[in-house]
């Protein structure tokens, strides 16, 4: 076991180099300077103050030898400085350690994704059971048409409705952003209270469109399960249906659900574009989106080296938990 | 150039305020009666939504209007602009410039200080001159500073600069750009120090709080030497989608956000916004045109370009897709301001003037397939604009569609920005383009016209060239005379207005909207946020209660 995880780890390392290597050529074909931003259509910049502007930030040297100078750092830990105006070390981008907690980029998609991801399993899986153990019933195909509409509508055209209902004609929550302006002012429950009002629509609309998934997953290996013969002597033995199911079928069914975490683990740390956008919350999905628009590389980078290895770390996280599941596996 | 935020200081102004708080009673019942005199009171709050966060604090390394906005109010420069567009002085006092027009010598106003306390002096000018023009400084701006031959520090009060070659843009480049505490930060490096993203300043306002991706709060500076602001606090709240935008001003949360055509015309047409809220309209220093590829066969010459103008119609592209919220561009300059010509050559609709310029100049459809042809070769040719720019998307269709009633087959083709720019305009590898100038109010437009500009990269990428533009131009830049200078660019107008090099669209129109609760809010040509200092709400109608 132990000599397996460190095999897996030593191979996790050429992997993620060649993962950095190709992301860093990739970003480099789309056109366009990180320095563009600046002195594109820019009447009061010279062809020469560009050049100085792209020897700054040692554009001007071959990419292979960038990347070397890039790699020099990572291997110390060291994403470098972004390239947009404000040249702040990437890494307090990420996880700016002069603000609290709470208001750290990676922190706030961190807190919604897991919160999210809970939610969904919390629903989900009930939901995927029941339609498994009634299939065709009606609340089968009540849940399962429901679920199906929440995967199917648009994220931020369900957002913006929302806003309307609860922030404007019955005014119980905020309509966007991550605090009140009176924020500072409050007790620490009301700081409490509040962010868990500017979470609540975040939290619904992200979790809706995800319950599709899980809840069909489950469904699908529940009913796979049930069919099989150890559920049928389960139940010659006398077992109650509710021992049936949710000891003995529901293990074996979670198993493909083991998967799904694992594959998840990446986008706990990638925010969604859109509906940070449409909230106004300042997580990774809009740091990322800006990083790549303005050519940010050294941003698009770091986040692009974390996502590898979070997926990575997902990945063995998955295999480790098969072991734990399932016997088989563990054998080999 | 980006407008420096510029503060009114009017004497008369002062008597009101006095004499309101003296019949502070009588002022109070007048609110009832009429909606035009309220009392002035320090206090509240304005929230501001914007798409962008800024970047950086400081003028001089900022690249985004975001960080200009926010910045515009933490520094003030030497000089701005008056609601006029002449150049009044800001933190100098006066300024002469010597009888060629290579020295120009700042006596800085006494007694300003930095929000830390320590006063401003001719040393921090010295101070930000140099670092402006630092190697390792990474900025946008330096150009006008390298033409600086010298510079001195006369005393305390007095900046001297000499030029090499008189340089009329030069005045203005004394705007916010420059002023930085020589006292926090000499020695350092200010681009890795943290003074970007905590600036001390002299402005109306000064930084109290930044959450990154969320606000920007500015508390008012109650020492600014132009008085204390009576708005005491400015929070600038990043909402990056301009349909949550709209939502949050409606629910009250953002007093002020700029609307889209649609959104000041339509959606805001309703009794609760007339009630709640107050609209301005105003041209915006910048133009939309068609540049043409004057390289090009087809563009060499001047009456097809002239035809192109006859065409189109400016009215219905500003109906259709600004609604209204614009106005026709003549040339490269906007309307109200000093050197705008009014009287050139302008192109009415006219269909048949086009079908005859097009037919002079040898454009005939002699194989009958509803294309004009010339020696063979039909008269078909691509439109380029960048992508997710709807306003830009529509005017090419439209040009598209009236192009084609006078035989001319347009296709359009939309370009990611960096792709459009890198690979197209910048190689020069287009036919025509759609593409906008933010011109801000300073005439002298040397590298968009001169005909030696044309290099990769350099900004008159149609090619234009004509001697006698130059020369305008060339003299336009290197005389302090306003008249003189007008002269010249109201002839340089009229060249272009008969040459057309671009087929000039529209100017389009500003259209913020304010929350009614602030009063003292003067429109003019440079906008409504030249006097916020001096925006104020009266104490009953105040929404926020700010701590002491």
């Amino acid at each position: 076991m132990l000599t397996y995880l460190i095999k897996r780890l030593l191979e996790m390392i050429p992997t993620l180099f060649g993962i950095t290597l190709i992301s860093f050529f990739i970003i480099q074909l789309a056109p366009g300077k990180p320095t563009d931003v600046m002195s594109e259509m820019n009447p009061k910049i010279t062809p020469e103050a560009r050049e100085r502007l792209e020897k700054l930030y040692h554009l001007d040297k071959p990419i292979i030898v960038q990347y070397g100078l890039w790699l020099k750092r990572v291997v110390k830990l060291d994403f470098g400085e972004s390239f947009s105006s404000d040249r702040r070390p990437v890494i307090q981008k990420i996880w700016d350690t002069k603000q609290p907690l709470i208001d750290r980029c990676l922190f706030i998609t961190f807190l919604i994704n897991i919160l999210s991801m809970f939610l969904i399993f919390l629903i989900a899986i009930p939901i995927g059971i029941s339609s498994a153990t009634h299939p065709y019933s009606i609340f089968d195909k009540v849940a399962t048409t429901s679920v199906f509409i929440g995967f199917a509508i648009p994220g931020f055209w369900l957002a913006l409705l929302l806003m309307m209902l609860f922030g404007i004609y019955l005014d119980w929550l905020p309509i966007s952003g991550f605090k009140s302006i009176y924020y500072d002012s409050l007790t620490f429950t009301g700081k409490i209270l509040d962010r868990t009002q500017h979470l609540i629509l975040p939290l619904f609309i992200s979790s809706f469109g995800g319950l599709a998934g899980i809840s069909r997953y489950m469904r699908s290996g529940m009913l796979e399960v049930i069919r099989q013969d150890f559920i049928t002597t389960a139940r010659a033995k006398g077992l109650s249906e509710k021992k049936v199911i949710y000891k003995h079928a529901f293990r074996n069914a979670l198993l493909p659900i083991i998967t799904l975490i694992g594959l998840s683990v990446p986008g706990l740390v990638g925010g969604s574009v859109i509906f940070e956008q449409v909230f106004g919350i300042p997580g990774m999905g809009q740091l990322f989106y800006k990083s790549v628009m303005s050519r940010d590389y050294p941003l698009v980078m770091a986040i692009l080296t974390l996502g590898g290895g979070l997926t990575l770390i997902g990945n063995l996280i998955a295999d480790i938990g098969y072991m734990i599941a399932d016997p088989r596996i563990r054998a080999k | 150039m980006k407008k420096t935020l510029p503060v009114f200081f009017i004497l008369a102004f002062f008597i009101f305020c006095t004499y309101s708080l003296l019949f502070a009673a009588e002022a109070e019942k007048a609110i009832q009666a009429s909606d035009v005199s309220f009392t002035r009171a320090y206090g509240d709050a304005l929230v501001t939504g914007s798409i962008g966060e800024p970047s950086v604090l400081v003028p001089m390394l900022a690249g985004d209007s975001a960080s200009h906005d926010v910045a515009g109010l933490i520094f003030n420069g030497l000089v701005k602009y008056d609601t006029d567009l002449s150049v009044i002085g800001d933190l100098a006092e006066s300024w002469e410039v010597s009888p060629d027009g290579l020295i120009i010598t700042f006596h800085l106003r006494r007694g300003v200080k930095w929000a830390d306390g320590v006063e401003f002096t001719a040393d921090d000018v010295m101070f930000g001159f140099n670092t402006i023009r630092d190697e390792k400084t990474p900025t946008a701006y330096k150009e006008d500073f390298l033409q600086v031959k010298k510079a001195e520090v006369l005393d305390k009060y007095t900046f001297r600069v000499t030029y090499e070659k008189p340089f009329a843009p030069a005045l203005t480049s004394w705007g916010s750009l420059v002023v930085l505490p020589k006292h926090l930060l000499e020695g350092k490096d200010i681009t890795k120090s943290d003074f970007a993203r905590n600036p001390i300043g002299m402005g109306p306002y000064k930084l109290s709080k930044w959450t990154a991706g969320q606000e920007v709060v500015l508390d008012s500076n109650k020492d600014y030497f132009e008085g204390r602001p009576y708005i005491d606090r400015y929070i600038y709240r990043i909402i990056p989608d301009s349909a949550t935008q709209f939502l949050e001003l409606q629910a009250g949360s953002i007093d002020v956000m700029g609307l889209t055509p649609i959104q000041f015309t339509k959606q805001t047409d309703t009794i609760f916004f007339r009630e709640n809220f107050q609209k301005f309209r105003y041209p915006v220093p910048t133009y939309t045109y068609l540049g043409l590829n004057l390289k090009h066969p087809f563009f060499k010459d001047k009456r097809v370009r002239q035809a192109i103008a006859y065409a189109i119609d400016k009215n219905e592209i500003i109906d259709v897709v600004l609604f209204g919220l614009g106005r026709p561009a003549t040339g490269p300059y906007v309307p109200n301001t000093w050197f705008y010509n009014p009287d050139v050559k302008k192109y009415e609709y006219d269909i048949g003037k086009a079908k005859a310029l097009l037919k002079e100049a040898g454009w005939e459809d002699t194989d009958e397939d509803g294309i004009l042809d010339k020696e063979g070769r039909p008269f078909e040719f691509t439109i380029l604009t960048n992508m997710g720019n709807s306003l830009r998307e529509n005017t090419a269709t439209i040009i598209q569609w009236r192009l084609e009633k006078i035989g001319i087959k347009v296709r359009v083709r939309l370009l990611e920005w960096s792709t459009f720019l890198n690979e197209f305009v910048d190689k020069r590898r287009f036919e025509a383009v759609i593409l906008g100038w933010s011109i801000g109010f300073e005439p002298d437009q040397y590298d968009t016209w001169y005909s030696g500009k044309t290099k990769e990269k350099e900004f008159n990428f149609v090619s234009y060239n004509n001697r006698e533009v130059d020369e305008l131009l060339e003299k336009g830049r290197r005389t302090f005379d306003k008249e003189e200078r007008k002269k010249a660019y109201f002839r340089f107008q009229e060249i272009l207005a008969d040459e057309l090099p671009y087929i000039f669209l529209y100017v389009p129109d500003a259209t913020p909207i304010v929350s009614s609760r602030f009063k003292g809010i003067k429109p003019t040509t440079i906008g409504i946020s030249y006097n916020l200092p001096k925006w104020y709400v009266p104490r009953d109608l105040q929404k926020h209660r700010m701590e002491e």
